[in-house]
């Protein structure tokens, strides 16, 4: 009896997914099509990161090739260079986190401005650099500090000072590299805030106003605490890609007097594993998994942190 | 009337008039240095000599020698082309995949829905890395080709998100119902009724992933050694960043050279703003639609 209804139940969810199916087989046609991109270009390579515990070679294949275990992490670990690439790594990624609130305070001052005009304008305005492309990008700045006819020596040289060669310049490699950033990315940032500064209710700001609170005050204990959870998701999000910078616009920011300072993992990993005359691609990935498993470990910590002390988190 | 305007005086106190001007004064000044280098560039690119151009706008001289030194330069334009291309294909593919996904995970009756989920939110988060990835399109035999750069990034799982969640909240499951009744079948209903009700949305994720193909430049280095088949994005990066016009041209010449440099001096800010003008030009009516979308992202995330 008991087996029988088992065997029933068995039956019936078969014909259930059976049924489920035959209804609905043109939504899993479709869903296949994405599934089968994933598993290609996703999936497949997450299965190829165990080249990393193997001397890969290519015509044997990946289960071919012998297994070496943590071999090439000990030889990055121990690599000359390991130091200076994690010291610049976070060099840049710290900086570039610390002007994570300027596109808060942005976002604030646009919030309070009465001119409607105006703000428009410089929201319009402010928006626009994020899309000039990184190759553009890095152009711009390489003419603006050229030498001889960059708009900053121009301008530096007709104060009366000397023309100063930037990107030749080892210590002024971090401030170019972020404070460009901040002037590309600025605008783009705060639209998210600027949204959750719009979704404030405006009773508390009008009871604010009745028990006479300043602009500032009024920032700091409504406009503030209102948006914290925006703000906790996206420094979470920022804080799981602290070892992976930008590497796009570090790459071709790169010039043989700024190497020391100016490499970091992501370029490594591609000089290493694509452009050498003989390919490392089992060391890079290596090294690329390394910093993987670090910014896991890190999102994974500033979430559980930032679960604990604000309640707000991404899962 | 008078009570509002009472209201404002009241709000205005001595604290905030500085707080206001203060803050008037910052995205003034956030503005102009905005502003001032993107103009800069505008101008300078009609400053066709080589000489130095001083802090002011305004070139001594209008000339267009800059584009048509860019309109000389053969790379140029295979460049735009190819890019072109890559943007058009890749977006279609890049819409197709997004709305093939999306779709089905916005129907609440679609049974397995949070198991493809998961699926995708896992590759937000982990990435087999640059080499594996490589070595799945070397394998593939892809390299060199157009499906090198349109393939390995074929969907965003962020924008396809973002596509379902406006799915989900704007089509109303009465419709589906009523087309079912009616004997409407899947692809039907999506075709006919979903996709035109969501045009606003496949143009912000189209917008989106069509910027992305324009601007890119890392994948079509890794994956594609034909300079004939380079993306701007590529060509730019060569003669603006890596300063060789042409690999072939190789020689020692000093003044071959020195042509060279004086070329691409002349050329370099036409060129930021011949290979910027699409985006630009498109900047003012799309905005709007890129804002939209991070709404409807920052929503969601």
């Amino acid at each position: 009896m008991k087996v029988k209804s088992v065997e029933k139940r068995k039956m019936s969810i078969w014909e259930g997914i059976c049924r489920e199916f035959k209804k609905n087989w043109s939504l899993y046609l479709l869903v296949s099509i994405p599934v089968i991109y994933l598993v290609i270009f996703r999936y497949v390579p997450m299965y190829g990161v165990q080249i990393a515990f193997r001397r890969y070679q290519p015509v044997r294949g990946i289960m071919g090739s012998p297994w070496v275990g943590l071999d090439y992490f000990k030889q990055f670990i121990t690599n000359h260079r390991f130091w200076s690439i994690i010291r610049n790594t976070l060099s840049i990624s710290l900086y570039t986190l610390a002007t994570f609130p300027l596109s808060i305070i942005l976002a604030v001052l646009l919030n309070y401005i009465p001119l409607r005009g105006f703000k428009k304008t410089v929201q319009l305005v402010s928006y626009a650099p994020h899309f000039i492309s990184t190759v553009v990008m890095v152009s711009i700045i390489l003419q603006f500090l050229d030498t001889r006819n960059g708009l900053i020596n121009i301008l530096i040289t007709s104060l009366g000072g000397e023309a100063v060669n930037f990107m030749a310049k080892e210590e002024m490699f971090y401030h170019i590299y972020v404070w460009s950033g901040v002037w590309q990315t600025i605008g783009y940032s705060s639209i998210i805030y600027i949204a959750a500064l719009a979704g404030v209710s405006p009773e508390l700001h009008e009871a604010a106003i009745m028990d006479g609170a300043t602009i500032l005050k009024r920032v700091w204990h409504i406009d503030l605490p209102c948006i914290l959870p925006t703000v906790m998701i996206m420094f979470i999000m920022q804080c799981g890609t602290v070892m992976s910078v930008g590497y796009e616009k570090v790459f071709l920011m790169q010039n043989d007097l700024n190497l020391a300072v100016s490499e970091v993992i992501d370029t490594y990993v591609y000089k290493q594993g694509l452009t050498a005359s003989m390919p490392k691609y089992s060391y890079s990935t290596a090294v690329g998994l390394f910093v993987s498993i670090i910014n896991s470990s890190l999102l994974i910590f500033v979430n559980w942190a930032a679960k604990k002390f604000s309640g707000s988190s991404l899962w | 009337m008078e009570l509002r305007k009472k209201s404002r005086a009241i709000r205005h106190t001595i604290g905030d008039r500085i707080f206001l001007t203060v803050d008037f004064i910052v995205l003034f000044l956030l503005l102009v240095i905005i502003v001032y280098p993107l103009l800069y560039i505008l101008f300078a690119s009609f400053n066709g000599q080589t000489t130095k151009m001083g802090l002011s706008l305004i070139p001594e001289k209008w000339s267009l020698q800059g584009y048509i030194a860019i309109f000389e330069y053969k790379y140029i334009w295979s460049g735009y082309l190819n890019t072109i291309v890559y943007t058009v294909v890749g977006t279609a593919i890049n819409l197709f995949v997004t709305i093939c996904c999306a779709y089905p995970l916005s129907r609440r009756d679609f049974k397995g829905r949070g198991v493809i989920m998961v699926l995708c939110m896992i590759t937000m988060y982990f990435s087999g890395g640059l080499i594996p990835t490589y070595l799945v399109v070397k394998n593939l035999g892809l390299l060199n080709s157009i499906w090198a750069i349109v393939l390995p990034n074929a969907m965003s799982v962020y924008n396809m998100i973002v596509m379902r969640t406006y799915f989900d909240n704007q089509i109303p499951e009465e419709l589906l119902e009523s087309a079912q009744l009616d004997g409407c079948g899947n692809i039907g209903f999506l075709r006919s009724i979903v996709l035109p009700l969501s045009v606003p949305i496949l143009a912000v994720v189209g917008l989106f992933y069509a910027v992305n193909h324009w601007n890119a430049y890392f994948n079509a280095m890794v994956y594609i050694t034909d300079r004939t088949k380079y993306p701007l994005q590529v060509i730019l990066r060569d003669i603006l960043i890596t300063n060789t016009l042409d690999p072939t041209e190789t020689s020692t010449d000093i003044i071959a050279q020195q042509g060279m440099e004086e070329r691409r001096n002349v050329m370099k800010y036409s060129l930021i703003i011949v290979a910027s003008l699409p985006v630009l030009v498109l900047y003012p009516f799309i905005q709007r639609y890129f804002v939209k979308g991070m709404m409807i992202g920052a929503l969601k995330g």
